[in-house]
């Protein structure tokens, strides 16, 4: 098999894409690159603008991808992602609850909107799971038909949140759920980089366990893996890290579909590479998406979750028409 | 007697309800062979499933090496079982064979995951044993269904446990390929010292494996002894509830039961 190495290729490509991003789009003069503290207007709409959010783009694009790697593993199945599951939606409606609610506290440097999407991302992972769990068959189509009745759930609670707000309010919740990454300042990429990379870190530490829930969970239980204490840990880390993404940027959907797969054509199954690989190329793809979002149709810039549906649900109904082993789609 | 390597005592487990496994006790001698046989649904696969903790809400108890398989952590007990699944469709895992064997070393990995240092020469000496270094860096989907069967029995080499179970290892698998494997769990069972536990729903496959033989109907014991024993008389009718017939094998020297004739 093919074997793309992944540090030496998918670093660098990567890192370009971030860097690169912030010229398209016009009004920079490359000299502003190394001017970061210039107040000309070129190094301004370079450093405080447009490069803050290619990272965050490049960050949340990185943690969107290994959370849907990481659903991919657990429910063996190549369609599981956090936005099919449910867990953007239950994010979602959790950002909107403590908007509407008002909790704007800061507790531990999070935001109350933070934890409002934590618990609801929380709250969908424990619900799909539990309704896949009580059919005792993880089929695609329990799946991705709980996923279905949580996020029909969710949305219509988000509706009525949105309905009992005032029409500020609704923008508001209208305009974030469309997913974007407009942020001015270094603030949000940080909040995000100071979860996707300890929660990186440790999902790359449970590449082994990630490989054996690969296997199932029977195999996984006999080669002498705690199933279940390590589901639950894997379960909380991704509904944190996608919580934390999703009240920052909206709920981006379908960068964790097809990242990963992508990347395990490349790079193969094993996830002690295909996690650094899932999340460099994931950064690039959100990047890539955000910058053409905002550049193709202008001076109009599109919100960059639509740019990734619009590309993402084709993909999605190939790989659902694709015959696999079973005819399960392939994971 | 030697204090037996896995002792099962009135083992019971149910699911919804519904009793799987009645009663059963067993005694397995560190080194032997057995062969767990039965009729479909008699509870055989579940019984193994219950020895590694695959099913873990059993009542009565199971000691391996004297100690309760309850206090052991699923690392520890991965050190000592092996298990090799039953042959079934969703097994074309996208690993190769050296990645897919090396997984048998999970047990024995450190904090954080870090591999041993002799890891690599556990696994290529499995891979070895299991005669699938050939094929070592092709993945599980591209083998045949005897190839892979290898595989999974070299993954289960990697946990260097001193029991090995398997769960139909020759089922769908051809004369050669079933030869194959049949040679490789004689030479761990003879060579290597390591007690094979074998379910199989084929007699013949338990009486030429010779050893012994447990024989589960409706999830209870319904006899224990030696596999030379099983073509006494009345002995497989009252296991499998239908009239057998048999043959006299000149080869083997064992009497072997016939190919079923539909009755005209």
């Amino acid at each position: 098999m093919k074997r793309i190495p992944v540090v030496p290729v998918f670093l660098p490509v990567s890192l370009a894409v971030l860097l690169a991003a912030p010229f398209v789009g016009g009004g920079i003069d490359p000299a502003a690159f190394f001017q970061p503290f210039s107040s000309s207007a070129g190094a301004m709409i370079f450093w405080k603008i447009r490069m803050p959010r290619a990272l965050l783009g490049w960050i949340a694009g990185g943690g969107l991808a290994a959370a849907g790697m990481v659903f991919q593993a657990i429910f063996r199945n190549a369609l599981a992602t956090p936005f099919t599951l449910g867990v953007s939606a239950g994010a979602s409606l959790g950002t909107a609850l403590t908007l509407r609610l008002g909790l704007g506290a800061m507790i531990l440097g999070f935001s109350g909107l933070n934890l409002g999407a934590i618990a609801g991302a929380l709250m969908a992972i424990a619900l799909v799971y539990g309704l896949t769990r009580l059919r005792r068959s993880c089929t695609t189509a329990t799946m991705l038909l709980a996923g279905v009745a949580v996020n029909f759930l969710f949305s219509s609670l988000i509706l009525l949140i949105q309905y009992s707000v005032d029409f500020y309010d609704t923008f508001r919740i209208l305009r974030w759920m469309m997913g974007g990454l407009q942020m001015v300042g270094y603030n949000a990429p940080m909040q995000v980089l100071a979860v996707v990379l300890p929660v990186a870190v440790v999902l790359f530490l449970l590449s082994s366990e990630l490989n054996l829930l690969t296997l199932g969970e029977e195999l996984a239980t006999s080669r002498g893996m705690a199933v279940a204490r390590t589901r639950t840990l894997l379960f909380f880390l991704v509904s944190i890290m996608v919580g934390v993404i999703v009240s920052i940027c909206g709920p981006i959907g379908f960068v964790g579909l097809m990242c990963p797969h992508i990347c395990r054509l490349l790079v193969g199954a094993d996830h002690r590479r295909l996690l650094p690989a899932s999340i460099l190329f994931g950064g690039a793809f959100l990047v890539l998406c955000d910058t053409a979002a905002r550049t193709l149709f202008g001076p109009t810039e599109l919100p960059v979750g639509i740019f990734t549906s619009l590309l993402g649900g084709p993909f999605f109904l190939c790989l659902l028409l694709k015959p696999g082993r079973g005819g399960e789609p392939a994971v | 007697m030697k204090s037996p390597a896995l002792e099962i005592e009135s083992l019971s487990f149910s699911v919804n309800g519904v009793s799987i496994l009645k009663d059963v006790s067993l005694r397995i001698g560190a080194g032997q062979n057995w062969s767990i046989i039965g009729a479909n649904g008699a509870g055989k696969s579940t019984l193994l499933k219950c020895l590694i903790r695959i099913h873990g809400d059993w009542t009565g108890k199971i000691s391996l090496f004297d100690r309760s398989i309850r206090e052991y952590s699923q690392r520890a007990l991965a050190r000592r079982v092996a298990y090799v699944p039953q042959p079934g469709g969703d097994q074309r895992f996208p690993f190769t064979v050296r990645q897919f064997t090396a997984l048998g070393r999970y047990a024995y990995s450190g904090m954080f995951g870090t591999a041993r240092a002799d890891d690599p020469a556990v696994v290529n000496r499995a891979m070895e044993r299991a005669g699938v270094e050939a094929f070592a860096d092709r993945t599980l989907g591209t083998l045949s269904g005897g190839e892979r069967q290898k595989v999974f029995i070299a993954a289960a080499l990697a946990q260097q446990g001193d029991i090995l179970l398997l769960d139909e290892p020759t089922a769908f698998l051809d004369y050669r390929q079933r030869a194959g494997v049949s040679r490789i769990l004689r030479r761990l069972n003879r060579d290597d010292g390591t007690t094979v536990v074998t379910v199989t729903h084929d007699v013949n496959t338990a009486i030429l494996a010779g050893g012994n033989v447990l024989a589960l109907r409706e999830g209870a014991v319904a006899w224990t002894g030696r596999a030379g024993d099983l073509t006494r008389p009345g002995r497989l009718e009252d296991i499998f509830k239908t009239p057998f017939r048999f043959i006299d094998d000149p080869v083997s020297g064992r009497r072997l039961v016939a190919p079923q004739e539909v009755s005209r």
